[in-house]
């Protein structure tokens, strides 16, 4: 159900009957998602539910043990870079390389993206995320959130334009090790993407405080726990 | 749209620059192995004795094991940190071609550890009394040889990259896949001692060369996405 924007037709991303397996458990079966331009999908289930599996199903990284992932209603791996311009996954890993300088991890993040990039847009995208001051600073030397903040920049990247250079956002736990302020700017950022047109699939142990309950979207993955409450899954 | 699509050449050097400045930032990468292929060949003479027409037999077959071992030790550095800091993750999900991104990592690897293996060999060889008609062959087959040292042991870090203790495991699954290598260039070496032609085993060696540049990246790449499932 699409919140703020009118419905669209066709789905950004969509999975059916997704069956994920890990070390010989269940973590969900028959799942089946949509999600359309202008939504935000929180995944939400205790640690070890599969939220992690999930986003990395819906990203193209893992194999689902069974089902599909579709993009524009195309298969993800038929469409491979197509998917890929428009997606946006950020998983626990920050990908910040250490030996690299702040400024220089994002140069490198934005342009293996093909987004066009330039120093003063670096500067100011870093600005945004409150590295002012740090863009020659060995990343092995910045703190866990920061390295954090470094990836998140592309976020910040993504919505400059009228139309987002990405519109499917998978965030992976996206406020670890970030402060409250930064939490805070980074939903205004998920209601600026959303009204472009944009979508986000996140998971996060804290609940989304500048949205109200009916923007948000949620799935709920407890089948290893308990099989007849699942919501929003259609289970076999 | 603001997507620009980069052309092939634009990735393989962005992918490049960035595995250079890291390995100049953290030179033990560079340092490392050479310093270990230097020091396992300088132990054989002081092992064996100094007699010139031992060492001189049987120097081909040291600098090239020597030569295959370093750059199995440097191997590990390929694609592990970036595995362990998720920046392997944002490369496969990229929209470049995965091959073109193995295959400047590759090239990267074989620049820092490769390269330098190959300006050392001939100080090495004369500390081993090489026969003087083997040096253009020795350094033609290193030339030809190491590349391909790295593209197969990329197959294998693909495949191990996501084990925790690969270490070991590599080496059994890359050290078979030397072998053709060191037989052929050892074999060009000594025939080229004896002052006879030594072209058809550079050839061989070319040839394992091109079949792996165009192969290997494919193979790198598949394991790679099974590592990271």
């Amino acid at each position: 159900m699409p919140v703020n924007q009118r419905p669209h037709k066709t789905s950004l991303i969509s999975a059916t009957n997704l069956t994920c397996i890990r070390e010989e458990r269940l973590l969900f079966d028959q799942l089946s998602i949509e999600v359309h331009a202008g939504e935000i999908v929180q995944v939400e289930g205790p640690n070890g539910s599969g939220k992690t599996s999930l986003l990395r199903i819906l990203a193209g990284l893992s194999q689902p043990f069974e089902g599909e992932v579709f993009f524009n209603n195309e298969l993800i791996h038929h469409a491979r870079e197509e998917f890929h311009q428009n997606l946006l996954y950020l998983g626990h890993l920050p990908g910040v390389k250490g030996e690299m300088n702040a400024a220089e991890n994002l140069h490198f993040n934005l342009a293996l993206h093909g987004t066009t990039n330039d120093a003063i847009s670096i500067e100011e995208t870093l600005a945004k995320v409150n590295l002012t001051g740090f863009e020659d600073s060995l990343a092995s030397h910045l703190s866990a959130g920061q390295h954090r903040r470094i990836s998140l920049a592309r976020l910040y990247k993504s919505v400059v334009q009228e139309m987002p250079t990405t519109k499917i956002w998978i965030l992976d736990e996206p406020f670890t090790a970030i402060d409250k302020q930064g939490v805070h700017a980074l939903e205004q950022l998920f209601k600026v993407h959303i009204a472009q047109g944009g979508c986000v699939i996140l998971t996060t142990h804290q609940d989304l405080l500048t949205f109200e309950a009916s923007q948000v979207k949620k799935i709920t993955l407890d089948y290893a726990f308990d099989e007849n409450s699942s919501v929003d899954s259609s289970i076999e | 749209m603001p997507i620009s699509n980069l052309s092939y050449r634009a990735v393989f050097l962005l992918v490049l620059k960035r595995d250079l400045t890291i390995a100049l930032r953290h030179k033990d990468d560079i340092v490392n192995p050479l310093l270990f292929f230097v020091i396992v060949v300088t132990l054989f003479p002081l092992g064996i004795g100094p007699e010139a027409q031992t060492l001189s037999r049987i120097a081909p077959g040291i600098i090239w094991v020597a030569a295959l071992l370093a750059t199995l030790l440097s191997l590990d550095r390929l694609f592990k940190s970036d595995h362990n800091d998720g920046s392997l993750e944002q490369m496969l999900l990229s929209p470049q071609p995965v091959f073109i991104l193995v295959i400047a990592k590759i090239f990267a690897h074989w620049l820092i550890t490769g390269l330098p293996l190959i300006l050392i060999a001939p100080l090495l060889a004369v500390l081993l009394h090489l026969n003087e008609q083997s040096y253009g062959a020795l350094m033609l087959t290193l030339l030809l040889g190491t590349p391909v040292l790295s593209l197969l042991g990329a197959i294998g870090v693909a495949l191990t990259v996501g084990l925790k203790k690969g270490g070991v495991l590599l080496s059994l699954l890359v050290l078979p896949l030397y072998i053709p290598v060191l037989i052929f260039a050892t074999s060009a070496i000594d025939t080229a001692a004896l002052g006879l032609p030594y072209s058809g085993q550079l050839a061989i060696i070319a040839a394992l060369f091109f079949g792996s540049l165009t192969l290997a990246p494919f193979a790198v790449g598949a394991a790679l996405k099974v590592s990271t499932n």
